[in-house]
């Protein structure tokens, strides 16, 4: 019996998202006294691997033949499968990300365990791994359990805290290879979105919708993104009418996050933007409408003119950075 | 070219929930359920296929539900689709859903399986995958373009972190969708008309059964009052969040 976390890399690296995974997995681990496992598919140093011993993890399997450089989810699950199944894992857990959610039902089909995506609470595993996530686009808050001894779990980003619990970290070479049907749906490139932060992975967010009335005076929106080492997001109305690169769009038919931070700027805060970003742990208000909606969500609320309030912010921000 | 779409029966985007008061399930009274948003970019591309790109195209729209799902099947038949089947069972969890939907589909052997990339009401994003699986076919999610190739061949876009995969695979195929994928279509009223004597068979199913059971519905935490600040001063602002160590 044992836990299996998967280790996620990108380019090579493991990201925030991974190491958050892993400390649940930990606790997970601990909570059922048992160990925890990692494998780790495709190309990532000796070193990096070893970092994971960090966050609790034992015995990391690593898998790296080179066909798996590129992500195909069949053979990424089937060299997972194969891992779990050699140690016998009663529970494999890996982040809500978009390849974590290709591959888990897969891995889940392969195991006859039951499929949970973005649990946001610790597991039970006394009580057929009773927990809670999210339904209804963040409008509800689901209770489940299992009579399956088996699960495969994806952990909802930014809903665990991150903590240090270090071991020795043994890297087993597993030399897997996958079968040459398992490589049904090949990445053959990918096309980076832009050189700044990826928004499903940033801790701060800065948002704007149709209240910045062009295109042209995203300027001081990018500078505060700029200045928090944020990410910018942006209404869908905003990406429909082509102000924004259609990726940028956040809500219930956009992309959901749950940044630390998230700055909304001239958004009105309609339920289908809310759907999207209200899991975010603070949210900032600037709008000009004291009656605008995404006030009942708002930490912090500024009734203003972005035009006025947005650059005075930026000099702050500046101000404050100069002070340290 | 067969296709098969897979509905999912959810409430309207701008629905305030509210689930019954014991918390077992949601209250649907007042509320109106519609095609689930991520599902109509499959089934409008599947159109596209027909229409723009004068393919031979077959469109079945799939639903597990009970009677309640047959106004959205109705509507998938208004927009174009040529059949639809409900699979008479209630939805319980995404296995289970599964399930269902890959009995059905494993014997027709469809070319395209379209999805979409979550359900608005489940949000697992979890039923693509595990159909792809049971049926042992590739699978691409959260896809926002697809394009058919000579011998099967085809080439989609999917949405990864920090930008755009492409990727090439082979059909049959399990594909969940998300915006870009196609536009939207309105039901059109001779659409409407039509649909009403298109097929609509409801079908008894596999009795697939349920693994994860809900065991009751609640509401995420209520915010605390939002501190005002005032606009002629907004380096407060920063102040706090400094002071509470937010950036
Ligand atoms: C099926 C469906 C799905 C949808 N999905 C999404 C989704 O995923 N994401 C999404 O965002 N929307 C979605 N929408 C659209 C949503 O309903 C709203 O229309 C949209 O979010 C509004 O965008 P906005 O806030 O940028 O624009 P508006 O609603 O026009 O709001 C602009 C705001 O800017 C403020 N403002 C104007 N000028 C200033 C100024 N100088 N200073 C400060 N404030 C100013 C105004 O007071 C106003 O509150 C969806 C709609 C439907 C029907
Ligand atoms: N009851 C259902 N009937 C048919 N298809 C469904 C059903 N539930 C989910 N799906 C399909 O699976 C996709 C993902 O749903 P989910 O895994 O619940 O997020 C949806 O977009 C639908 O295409």
């Amino acid at each position: 019996m044992s836990v299996l976390l998967f280790a996620e890399n990108a380019q090579g690296t493991f990201k925030k998202a991974t190491f958050e995974a892993a400390t649940y997995a930990y606790d997970l681990a601990q909570a059922m006294g048992t160990t925890l496992s990692a494998v780790s598919v495709g190309q990532v140093s000796e070193e990096a691997l070893a970092s994971l011993g960090k966050y609790g993890v034992s015995n990391i399997y690593d898998v790296r033949d080179e066909k798996f450089n590129a992500f195909v989810n069949t053979a990424y699950a089937a060299a997972i499968a194969n891992v779990a199944k050699k140690i016998d894992a009663k529970a494999v857990v890996m982040t809500q990300s978009y390849n974590g959610r290709a591959v888990a039902p897969r891995v889940a089909v392969k195991l006859r365990a039951t499929p949970i995506s973005g649990v946001t609470s610790m597991v039970d595993p006394a009580d057929g791994f009773k927990a809670l996530r999210l339904s209804y686009s963040g409008k509800g808050v689901q209770s489940f359990r299992t009579d399956n001894d088996k699960v495969v779990l994806t952990v909802k980003g930014n809903s665990y805290q991150i903590t240090e619990n270090p071991v020795t970290a043994e890297v087993i070479s597993a030399d897997f290879s996958a079968s040459e049907e398992n490589f049904d749906a090949i990445a053959k490139e990918i096309i980076k979105a832009s050189e700044g932060i990826s928004l499903t992975e940033a801790d701060t967010v800065v948002s704007a919708g149709r209240g910045m009335k062009g295109p042209e005076n995203w300027g001081i929106i990018e500078e505060m993104a700029e200045l928090l080492g944020a990410a910018t997001a942006c209404s869908k109305p905003t990406a429909d009418m082509d102000w924004r690169p259609h990726h940028e769009h956040v809500g219930q038919t956009g992309i959901q996050i749950a940044p630390n931070l998230y700055i909304a700027i001239g958004i009105s805060g309609a339920i289908q933007h809310l759907a999207g970003v209200s899991s975010s742990k603070t949210i900032v208000v600037i709008n000009k409408d004291p009656e605008a909606p995404f006030f009942k969500v708002a930490d912090y609320g500024i009734v203003g003119d972005l035009f006025e309030v947005v650059p005075k912010l930026n000099a702050a921000i500046r101000a404050a950075k100069a002070a340290v | 070219m067969k296709i098969l779409v897979c509905i999912s029966h959810v409430p309207d985007t701008t629905t305030k929930i509210q689930f019954q008061e014991d918390g077992s399930a949601l209250n649907s009274t007042g509320v109106t359920f519609v095609i689930n948003p991520y599902d109509e970019y499959g089934l409008s591309r599947a159109l596209d296929f027909q229409e723009k790109e004068g393919k031979q195209v077959s469109i079945t729209a799939l639903s597990v539900g009970g009677k309640e799902v047959e106004a959205t099947l109705r509507k998938a038949l208004a927009i174009g689709a040529e059949s639809a089947v409900r699979v008479d069972k209630p939805a319980l969890d995404s296995y289970q859903v599964a399930k269902e939907i890959a009995e059905y589909a494993e014997p027709r052997e469809f070319d395209i399986i379209f999805m979409g990339k979550e359900s608005i009401d489940f949000n697992s994003a979890m039923v693509p995958g595990l159909v792809a699986e049971m049926l042992g076919m590739p699978f691409v999610s959260f896809a926002t373009d697809m394009q058919l190739g000579e011998e099967g061949a085809v080439t989609l876009k999917r949405e990864v972190d920090g930008g755009v995969e492409v990727v090439e695979s082979q059909l049959p195929i399990v594909v969940s969708c998300q915006k870009g994928m196609a536009e939207w279509r309105i039901p059109k009223m001779r659409g409407i008309m039509a649909a009403r004597k298109k097929p609509l068979a409801v079908i008894s199913g596999a009795n697939a059964e349920e693994q994860l059971a809900t065991t009751s519905f609640s509401y995420p935490p209520a915010k605390g009052d939002t501190v005002y600040i005032d606009a002629d001063a907004p380096e407060k602002l920063i102040d706090n969040l400094i002071e509470k160590g937010i950036i």
